[in-house]
């Protein structure tokens, strides 16, 4: 097989960064395979994509060395409009890149660049229309798509020119697992059937590690990038997805990708594990405060109602998923705990007050909400100024958010502009903004929505301190490891209903969509973790 | 059987979007050339009709109740304007402004003096003859898709007609992305009105803004957005020639016709001229772009249908123009009844058809024609109609 793709002493600096972001990258990508980009946030997985198309550094900027070759096309002869042939490329936000109105004209955008005829143009639309399953709202206007149709329309908009590279940043991060799903069986087939070969980076692991030919490690801060096999890589890359993590654990070889090959590894940790389920420490039933409460609560715009008669309580000292489909109105349900507009029907209180009725500071006393883009809570050109304006704000003495935010991520350096934070940290920045206040109810819409699983991990120790201290904390996610590793409640939103409230391990082990893997693996055995998994194996070993 | 079920069976298409703003653009010409308010009403009836039966859920689709609004306020400051400085105009005296003494230099301007209902009454009907035009381009805009009528642009032109898509698409999304910086600033409790709360909000919004032009650049970019193919020198020198001199004609043509004062040789062969090598230009520098269209609207009876009821609207009056002039007028001196010019009143009448003899209006939300339409299901919509900060769920 020739290399499809080839970097050849890449390098990339911008400018005003005092280190390269890429430094002497020599990698060869054959035709055909799914190569997946691995590493933590911030490393260059996404500047290392965009240079297979020329977008680095012709629409970042910076310096790059080397030569990126695509099919023997060298990307510093052509600018990446001549490459579209070629190279598709699909940005993180899909929406972000949509040009026309409706599905159809967005799948035949790309090819009226390139002067396709009309005839073969009809043909490749249904094609990629049969090929992605999107022949049901092939009329539909974008806006109205959810989040994986539209992630699969961004996919078929550059596959309609018939590329032989697809380069995919992060296609399944904004969805919910059944639409991972879709698009990445979509992508399998690509693969399999038409042989296109495709570069992507992902931070959810667990989900497509199973499909990749080979990994990339990116580990950022200047070490050099490694490749090879997904089971060799894994042994010890940086980042992990549970199964492997398991396999680590037990030294099973080959290390297992998918839930299913580690199932069949796992007969004997199963037998293991058998006696200690008694020990699994059922969820703390403590005579809790309630901190908030929801009623009747009906929610929508117009004649649509996102949420239909939703009735829950938040007490102090449990930390709640919210989970469900795209659109099933688990980010109405914090708008409205957030006081961010009137119930249609139905009430909303914290702490004993409708939150839309108080002042804005009365509210952000009793309820913290960290928005889906944290930075949309930053207005200020650097991390100190941020955090003094916080305290300000906050009537709190100076000092206060500064020492929030050491707490919550350790020290970061207070003259950068939260913009250059990584993704963890400015999370925790607008957490510590929010906290500030000493709300007793905190809410997170899709905190670990970028987030590396360092500093998910992180984020769930910090989750847990809150909860500790007798706040609630309510986070609406997809992630259904992070609800297995810190939920101590998990709710399941559907049609504006809610379909499930319990605890969290008795919720997503019965839920073949929302299982996590390592519950998969030991299933019927409700382990959800697997540090879960390693702590009754320690207290086995000391106690036998 | 067979035959009967084919003769039923239609496709799923829109009308030609061009079609509509011919349409619009007849109604507007009859408008333009009167006063009388009865006539006028029935334009924007007819205009109003037209949408409600055939505009679509799209946002532009909302365009024409702006329209209204912007009518009446046309209606209104007229009104206010002719009471304070209007010419006094002799009649029935309603009420008296005090008249507010002007030096010298500014004699001819008078300000407040007696209102008279004809003075009144003259303004309202100006201003009502605005508002039926403007109604006539709402309703154009909010029955053609923008989308589509820049896709029907000339080759030459793609590029600044997907210039103009990027700033559609760039106004609603500033709204959305103010909303959202609203509600943040709201979490952290800072004043979201006023003065001191639109402090901070430019800066957040521009930069969004920013943010996603250049991603949407970027995927522009990626997928072949300003290929061009190699032409000659002598091509590229042609076009601009006669582009540049096209204009030239085009311009000193429409002068002439529209001057009363210019020499009537220079009018319409001047015009003709110019606009051929307006053409001429365009096809050349068309040539170097190598761009095909994936199903372009088509141009079916239904089009010329509507293209030809607008035409019957603005001929009518125009006959009426020519054989009665004084019944398209509002008699003010003596004051009466406006008449009702039956020639007229059937032609405007006529433009009502372009909503009966049209596709249906196709859904956004199903892509198919709303009658076919199957009722909607409350999950269906996904959170693309969520709120402003839910909305990144989906986005």
């Amino acid at each position: 097989m020739s290399a499809m793709i080839r970097f050849d002493r890449v390098g990339v600096t911008f400018h005003e960064a005092s280190s390269a972001v890429l430094t002497d990258v020599n990698l060869e990508i054959p035709e055909g395979e799914l190569c997946l980009v691995i590493g933590p946030s911030g490393s260059g997985k996404s500047t290392l994509l965009r240079t297979v198309n020329g977008l680095v550094p012709r629409f970042s900027g910076g310096r790059m060395d080397g030569v990126v070759s695509v099919a023997g096309r060298r990307t510093v002869d052509e600018p990446s409009r001549q490459l579209a042939d070629l190279v598709g490329y699909v940005g993180q936000d899909p929406a972000a890149g949509f040009v026309t109105d409706t599905v159809e004209d967005e799948l035949a955008y790309v090819m009226e660049n390139l002067g396709v005829a009309p005839q073969v143009m009809r043909r490749r639309v249904e094609d990629v229309l049969d090929l992605l399953s999107l022949h049901e709202v092939r009329r539909r206007s974008l806006s109205t798509l959810s989040g994986g149709q539209q992630q699969r329309v961004a996919i078929g908009a550059v596959l309609t020119a018939s590329p032989r590279v697809l380069v995919l940043d992060e296609p399944t991060s904004a969805l919910d697992p059944a639409a991972a799903e879709d698009v990445l069986s979509a992508l399998a087939r690509l693969v399999h059937d038409i042989g296109v070969t495709v570069l992507m980076a992902e931070h959810r692991l667990e989900r497509v590690v199973q499909f990749a030919d080979s990994v990339v490690v990116v580990p950022g801060g200047g070490a050099p990038i490694r490749s090879g096999r997904p089971s060799d890589v894994l042994r010890d890359a940086p980042v992990a997805p549970p199964v492997v993590e398991l396999g680590r654990l037990e030294g099973w070889d080959p290390l297992p990708l998918s839930v299913r090959e580690a199932r069949r590894a796992a007969g004997p940790l199963r037998e293991r594990l058998a006696p200690l389920v008694s020990g699994i420490e059922p969820s703390p039933v403590l005579e809790r405060v309630e901190v908030a409460a929801v009623r009747h609560l009906v929610a929508g715009y117009g004649s649509h109602a996102v949420l239909d008669g939703v009735d829950l309580a938040f007490r102090g000292g449990e930390v709640v998923a919210v989970m469900g489909r795209n659109g099933a109105g688990k980010s109405t349900l914090l708008n409205h705990l957030a006081g961010l507009r009137p119930p249609l029907r139905g009430s909303v209180t914290v702490q004993g007050e409708d939150p839309h009725r108080l002042s804005p500071p009365e509210a952000r006393c009793r309820v913290g909400f960290v928005p889906q883009d944290p930075s949309l809570l930053l207005y200020h050109s650097s991390v100190a100024d941020e955090c003094a304006a916080a305290d300000a704000e906050a009537v709190r003495e100076p000092g206060t958010t500064e020492r929030l935010l050491v707490r919550l991520v350790g020290g970061v350096d207070p003259a950068l502009h939260p913009r250059d934070l990584s993704e963890g940290q400015r999370l925790a920045l607008a957490l510590a903004v929010v906290l500030v206040a000493e709300p007793g109810l905190v809410l997170l819409d899709e905190p670990t929505r970028g987030l590396d699983y360092g500093a998910k991990e992180a984020l769930g120790g910090v989750l847990g301190h809150l909860a500790a201290e007798g706040r609630a904390v309510v986070l609406a996610t997809h992630d259904v490891e992070v609800v297995a590793a810190v939920a101590d409640r998990a709710v399941v939103l559907a049609d504006g209903e809610v379909v499930a409230d319990g605890p969290a391990r008795d919720v997503v082990t019965h839920s073949p969509v929302f299982a996590p893997q390592v519950a998969k693996v030991l299933a019927p055995q409700p382990w959800l973790t697997v540090d879960e998994v390693t702590a009754a194996l320690l207290a086995e070993e000391v106690t036998p | 059987m067979n035959v009967t079920t084919s003769r039923r069976w239609r496709r799923v298409r829109s009308l030609h979007p061009l079609a509509w703003w011919v349409w619009s653009l007849g109604l507007a010409a009859a408008a333009m050339r009167m006063t009388n308010p009865l006539l006028l009403g029935l334009v924007i009836v007819v205009a109003g009709w037209v949408v409600a039966a055939r505009r679509t859920d799209a946002p532009w689709g909302r365009t024409f109740s702006f329209a209204l609004r912007l009518g009446a306020f046309l209606v209104v400051m007229r009104v206010v304007l002719a009471a304070l400085f209007g010419l006094r105009v002799p009649g029935t005296v309603l009420f008296t402004l005090p008249i507010v003494e002007l030096p010298s230099w500014a004699a001819g301007v008078n300000i407040g003096g007696p209102v008279t209902v004809e003075l009144l009454l003259g303004a309202a009907t100006e201003g009502l003859r605005l508002a039926a035009i403007v109604a006539c381009f709402g309703a154009a805009s909010a029955l053609a898709n923008p989308y589509r009528l820049l896709r029907s642009l000339p080759a030459v032109l793609y590029e600044v007609g997907v210039a103009l898509t990027v700033a559609l698409a760039i106004v609603p999304n500033t709204v959305l992305t103010a909303g959202r910086v609203r509600e943040a600033r709201r979490l952290r409790g800072r004043a979201v009105r006023g003065l001191r709360g639109l402090q901070g909000l430019a800066m957040p919004v521009l930069e969004g803004a920013l943010e996603r032009s250049v991603d949407l650049a970027a995927s522009m970019d990626a997928r072949g957005y300003g290929r061009r193919r190699a032409v000659s020198r002598v091509a590229v020198a042609v076009s601009t020639v006669a582009l540049l001199a096209g204009l030239v004609g085009v311009g000193v043509g429409a002068y002439a016709l529209l001057d009363a004062g210019a020499p009537s040789v220079l009018g319409l062969p001047v015009l003709s001229v110019g606009v051929l090598l307006l053409a001429t230009g365009m096809v050349v520098a068309g040539r170097r772009v190598d761009r095909t269209r994936y199903r372009p609207d088509e141009w079916l009876w239904a089009e010329w249908v509507v293209v030809v009821t607008g035409a019957v609207a603005a001929v009518s009056v125009a006959v009426v123009a020519a054989l009665d002039p004084d019944a398209l007028t509002m008699p003010l001196f003596p004051l009466g009844w406006p008449a009702v010019p039956v020639v007229a009143v059937v032609g405007i009448g006529v433009a009502a058809l372009a909503g009966v003899f049209t596709p249906l209006p196709v859904s956004t939300l199903t892509g198919l024609h709303v009658a076919a339409t199957p009722p909607r299901a409350s999950g269906d919509v996904d959170g693309g109609r969520d709120d402003a900060l839910g909305l990144a769920e989906v986005s």
